[in-house]
């Protein structure tokens, strides 16, 4: 028995050591596509953006009036003569739009702008500041990434960790009332977190003043950590509740049908035979084989609850990413509406890359070492 | 074999459901599209004061009164021409003509009404008819709300605004004046209206011969309808019905459009093979680290709000979706088959195999994920219309639902409001998700047993 377990560790280790150099490989090979990828992601958004050099007109009309207003402020301006002053305005609203790159053609502009928003120089916002007064769009955007990756990082593992306990639950105790109140409720969720949040809202908030309506912290925020990591979880309940909600049923429901069409295969009913211990069968012969294709489709619902955070930290009026981007669209401020699209680009690729390094880490047979397979 | 899938489907309570769901939203939708047209709902949406006026503000469903004790009243509209209005004309001196009339209103509800208007027309040459009003309680006891010249044909006396009336009645700040015209006694803690019989005189006094004068009166209520009003007065029963035909017809086409071509490259890919292939798998990939949210706000906000464009979008954003990977995994089993063999054999063109024979091979595994992405849409246009991106002019269920959010409906406690679009948005998603759900069991045996 022990020869065994000891045979099994060292076969364990030289595994670890070559799965390690496999997946620094395919870690360079990937985020090197995935780098290409956002590259591409990136110029779309901007050319969207820019389609038919709409912006910019936007931006000239607005270099117009704020040179105008400038000049307008100025007393020695107001002294010269009609003539001149025309000259002027145009002078320094050419000036103005030399400066922004507003003379160059659009292909040549289309790649300034690339670069920029590659490397995160996003721009002054029109209208919005940071909270600490900034008017980089960098800053406010940044500023605001934590909250969001608070909510939706909890809310991820949250979901993950009850899905998958729930799950092998049901798939042990299939046919039980509990499983077919899962089957039964999956429909629940067609509907998005948001729309879960405004019931939420309404019942634990509006109704039963449990809950606050919206918002990370208190007004005024507690000074103490503690009580301010606890007034965070608390303001947290609702928007995690919601967003538990909307996706539990679902993934609940197809990870047990998977691991019932698992645990039906040969080798498991082989193992079972044997007498392998229900525990032991689960983890190895049931929850190994099928974890690459749990992982996909989790990531494939963090990807779809990202997309959603807009209007999922607008009903919650959760200061994160999201709520950025529906203010800066009600105050039609363009730098941050491209910028918040952009980040969002780079944290689907991030959340994709992560789950690719994972999934390589789960799945043997991901031909990491490059070659045969195209990344 | 429909018919064999009718009757399977026939089995599975879920599905009859789902499939009563949406023939009832179909039957809506239908009877809605005939009873209302396009264009007059849209009129009517965007109408103002001139087509709402007569309703009460923010009213609630009038079939809240099946659940609360006190029951809350109906608006009451009563005008001079109405048939059997109490109207008194006469010619009592040189230039003076009297023309009385006498509203009554029965008053039977446990709440306050939320506001009392008098309208007043007339048609004049040089001096203005005179009208004063005056309400009788059903105690006996008579207030007399004012008096007013009809200048330049048109009248409004709000009663809510009635300052001089509240000073009189020496009410407390925060009694309005409604109360303190229709409470049993306004200066106790909790006031009750007083229930019975009020009537409204206005008596009127023309100079001319041929001047007119006509009235209406309205005593508004705090219910309407079916589904309520919203803060422009407007009935939002349009908008519930409208919102269906818009809701069904964007889900179906935004699915059918974006699973049909989904299917269409994929097979297309694996046809072709090679760079076609590869090229068709990269640009899957870009699409995945597309924030597609983002991009249609972007395009909301730049470009246009249209429903339809945004329906073009949302297709063009999603036809390289995650849904390639598992059709070409499909596709690749269906190539090597003989029969592709055989056609290939004698001679059909690439586009006949790829249209006529590997694309309908598929098809039943995909109705259930099409039926089931339905709602998916739905809701993107309602999340779409929440963050104040829809379309500017079609009454959708997503507007009525950012409407309420953003006039304070949760704060202010209207929670119809909300719950209406909500619950039709939740009826619509249940109804196709659970149809989606037992199809997916019909056509995919392997889950039959589960």
């Amino acid at each position: 028995m022990s020869e065994q377990q000891n045979g099994k560790a060292s076969r364990v280790t030289s595994a670890t050591r070559s799965t390690i150099a496999r997946l620094a490989r395919y870690t360079v090979v990937r985020l090197f596509t995935l780098f290409i990828t956002v590259v591409i992601g990136v110029y779309l958004t901007i050319l969207i953006a820019n389609m038919g050099g709409f912006v910019d007109q936007i931006r000239r009309a607005q270099i117009r009036e704020q040179v105008a207003m400038q000049l307008q402020n100025d007393p020695t301006f107001r002294s010269l003569p009609e003539e001149q002053r025309q000259q002027l305005l145009e002078a320094r609203i050419r000036n103005e739009e030399k400066r922004l790159g507003l003379d160059k053609p659009f292909l040549v502009r289309s790649f300034s702008y690339l670069w920029d928003a590659l490397t995160l120089n996003l721009g002054r916002a029109e209208n919005m500041t940071s909270d600490s007064g900034s008017r980089q769009v960098r800053l406010i955007i940044l500023e605001r990434l934590p909250a969001t990756l608070v909510l939706f990082g909890t809310a991820q593992v949250v979901l993950f960790a009850l899905s998958l306990f729930i799950a092998l639950h049901l798939s042990r105790n299939y046919g039980s009332w509990l499983d077919r109140l899962f089957v039964a409720l999956s429909p629940l969720s067609s509907a998005p977190g948001w729309f879960y949040g405004l019931f939420l809202i309404i019942i634990f908030a509006a109704w039963l003043k449990w809950f606050p309506f919206g918002g990370m912290v208190s007004v005024p925020p507690p000074e103490n950590p503690v009580q301010y990591a606890l007034d965070v979880a608390y303001h947290m309940v609702l928007p995690l509740t919601a967003l538990t909600l909307s996706s539990i049923f679902i993934s609940v429901y197809s990870w047990r049908t998977f691991f019932l069409i698992f645990s039906s295969e040969d080798y498991v009913e082989m193992a079972r035979a044997k007498g392998v211990a229900p525990r032991t069968l689960e983890r190895r012969y049931i929850l190994r084989p099928t974890l690459p294709t749990i992982i996909t489709s989790f990531a494939l619902g963090v990807i779809g609850v990202w997309m959603g955070a807009p209007i999922f930290e607008t009903i919650f009026n959760w200061p994160g990413l999201g709520r950025v981007l529906y203010q800066a669209i009600q105050l039609f401020d363009t730098p941050v509406i491209v910028g918040s699209t952009v980040i969002f680009a780079y944290l689907l690729a991030i959340t994709v890359f992560l789950l690719d390094i994972i999934y390589a880490i789960v799945d043997p047979r991901v031909d990491i070492g490059g070659g045969s397979r195209r990344a | 074999m429909f018919r064999g899938a009718l009757r399977e489907i026939s089995r599975y309570p879920s599905a009859i459901f789902g499939l009563l769901v949406i023939f009832a939203l179909i039957a809506v939708s239908v009877y809605t599209v005939i009873t209302l047209p396009y264009h007059e709902a849209i009129r009517l949406w965007r109408g103002g004061e001139e087509i709402w006026g007569d309703n009460p503000r923010l009213a609630w469903p009038a079939w809240i009164n099946y659940f609360v004790k006190d029951k809350r009243p109906l608006t009451q509209k009563r005008t001079s021409q109405d048939p059997g209005v109490e109207r008194h004309q006469e010619k009592v001196d040189e230039g003076l003509w009297v023309d009385d009339v006498v509203y009554t209103f029965e008053y039977t509800a446990d709440t306050f009404p939320q506001e009392l208007t008098v309208t007043l027309y007339s048609e004049y040459k040089t001096k203005a008819p005179y009208v004063s009003i005056s309400i009788e309680r059903p105690d006996g006891k008579v207030i007399r709300l004012a008096n007013l010249a009809v200048e330049g044909g048109k009248r409004v006396y709000r009663l809510e605004q009635d300052e001089k009336l509240h000073r009189k009645l020496r009410l407390p700040e925060h009694v309005s004046t409604i109360v303190g015209v229709f409470a049993e006694d306004p200066f106790v803690e909790d006031p009750r209206p007083l229930k019975g019989t009020y009537v409204l005189r206005l008596e009127g006094s023309r100079f001319e011969e041929d001047s007119t004068l006509e009235s209406k009166a309205v005593l508004y209520g705090t219910v309407y309808g079916w589904a309520g009003t919203d803060h422009l007065r407007r009935d939002l029963s349009i908008a519930l019905l409208w919102g269906t035909p818009i809701a069904l017809s964007f889900g179906l086409v935004a699915a059918v459009g974006t699973t049909v071509l989904t299917m269409i490259i994929s097979a297309v890919g694996v046809w072709y093979g090679g760079w076609v292939d590869s090229l068709i798998q990269r640009i899957t990939e870009v699409n995945l680290v597309l924030p597609v949210l983002p991009i249609l706000i972007m395009i909301g906000v730049f470009y246009t709000r249209s429903l339809w464009a945004m329906l073009g979008i949302i297709i063009l954003l999603s036809i390289f979706g995650a849904g390639i990977k598992t059709y070409r995994a499909i596709f690749l089993q269906v190539k090597a088959q003989p029969y592709i063999e055989a056609a290939r054999a004698y001679g059909a063109s690439d586009w006949r195999i790829i249209l006529f024979y590997m694309v309908p091979r598929i098809i039943p595994t995909l109705i259930p994920s099409l039926v089931t992405l339905i709602p998916s849409f739905v809701f993107l246009e309602a999340s779409l219309a929440v963050l104040g991106l829809g379309d500017p002019v079609l009454p959708t269920w997503g507007k009525v639902i950012d409407e309420a959010r953003v006039n304070g409906a949760l704060y202010q406690g209207l929670y119809y409001w909300m719950l209406e679009p909500s619950f039709l948005l939740m009826v619509t998603g249940i109804g196709f998700a659970m149809l989606g759900f037992s199809l997916d069991r019909i056509f995919n045996p392997r889950l039959r047993e589960l």
